[in-house]
């Protein structure tokens, strides 16, 4: 799922503070479960927000709403509709996907993010999520026997592992984050195939990553 | 609520365990322990039950200050309910922070529940303890200015 962080208050609240009808949208999706931007989430800074105005002079009148999912036009259905019309303004929680879905939705509504978009990653633990995939459009898993070298090595080494691998962990963090290539290495072991590490693998072929500009996918046969 | 001077009472909510600082208020009032009428209890199953949108929903809805009163460490009836309070107290501390109010105005206490005195006591104090910030809040200096 994809990973964020709530952006800091300050920052929040000045992108807002002169709004007079404001819609703060949570997302119930990656959002809700990596507890950024959620009803529980929404609720929260819809609180702060209305203490804060309240404290400044500020007449922002708050509603709050979470729909399913913003990065898909069925979850906007009327009840929601009719909220971010009502709206001078929406900050959504929901991921820079989210965001950019309500503005090319509802073209006339101010929409600010709540949120700084970080990753694809893995919950580890309830309040410990963790970067796992960097949608590198061609997917290398099967080479490194499900280990991503593109997102968890910190220099994305197709051949490794760096000289900076000390203890399992990686020089660029050595507290937080675990060698990719430690990692690659002890699962090849495990599965009795550390000879796969002899061949010598090729430069990634990054066209189907960022490098020719926004991608999409399309189907033709489920294309109504 | 005003007082004889003229100066506004605080309004105080205090979310007690129903196991532990519930029965001590409740105890408090039986061994006529005067503690003040600030005070309004709110009673939970336990402090697990406190989510920070309850603390601050609270503020919101016009509490001058906030008190969560759970069991002795070690002794929560669900075994972890007032170390969890405790941290979700300290999250939103941080929350009211950012909007500027004072985290004073929000504590967390542990209280038995033969301990009567010992909540009377913790109500007496965080009451001047939030009267007193009123009061700084109140002098000239400290005022924020609104002129827009
Ligand atoms: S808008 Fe973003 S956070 Fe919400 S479901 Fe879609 S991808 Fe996930
Ligand atoms: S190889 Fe690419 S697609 Fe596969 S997990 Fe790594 S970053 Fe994601
Ligand atoms: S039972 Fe009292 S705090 Fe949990």
């Amino acid at each position: 799922m994809i990973i964020a962080e709530q952006k800091p208050f300050k920052e929040i609240y000045e992108s807002v503070k002169d709004s007079e009808k404001l819609l703060v949208l949570g997302c119930g999706t990656c959002v809700t479960v990596c507890m950024a931007g959620g009803e529980k989430e929404v609720g929260v800074l819809a609180n702060q927000i209305r203490l804060a105005a309240g404290k400044d002079g500020g007449k922002i009148e708050v509603t709050e709403h979470t729909i399913t999912r913003q990065c898909d036009e069925e979850f906007f259905d009327e009840g929601a509709s009719e909220k971010i019309k009502e709206a001078d303004s929406v900050l959504s929680l929901g991921c820079g996907v989210g965001v950019q879905h309500i503005v090319q939705l509802y073209p006339d509504v101010v929409v600010r993010p709540g949120v700084n978009t970080q990753f694809y990653g893995a919950t580890l633990q309830q309040g410990i999520w963790t970067e796992r995939c960097a949608g590198c459009g061609e997917c290398v898993l099967e080479r490194f026997e499900g280990i991503c070298p593109i997102a968890r090595c910190s220099k994305s080494l197709m051949n490794g592992p760096c000289g900076g691998s000390s203890n399992g962990m990686c020089e660029v963090d050595p507290e937080n984050t675990e060698c990719a290539w430690q990692l690659i290495y002890d699962r090849m072991k495990r599965l009795n195939k550390l000879d796969k590490l002899m061949d010598y693998q090729p430069p990634k072929d990054w066209s189907h990553d960022r490098d020719g500009g926004p991608r999409s996918v399309s189907r033709e046969d489920v294309l109504f | 609520m005003e007082s004889e001077a003229g100066e506004r009472e605080p309004v105080i909510i205090a979310f007690c365990c129903h196991y532990c600082a519930f029965t001590a208020a409740d105890l408090a009032g039986t061994m006529r322990q005067q503690y003040p009428t600030n005070i309004r209890i709110v009673r939970l199953p336990c402090t697990g039950k406190v989510y920070v949108n309850m603390l601050l929903e609270a503020f919101v809805d016009g509490a001058d200050g906030v008190m969560v009163a759970g069991c002795e460490e070690g002794s929560c009836h669900f075994l972890e309910g007032n170390y969890r309070a405790k941290k979700r107290v300290n999250y939103a501390k941080q929350k009211i922070e950012e909007v500027g109010i004072n985290p004073e105005k929000l504590e967390m206490y542990h209280i038995g529940a033969s301990e009567g005195p010992l909540f009377a006591r913790k109500a007496r104090e965080f009451t001047e303890r939030i009267r007193k910030l009123m009061q700084e809040e109140n002098e000239p200096e400290n005022q924020i200015q609104n002129e827009k």
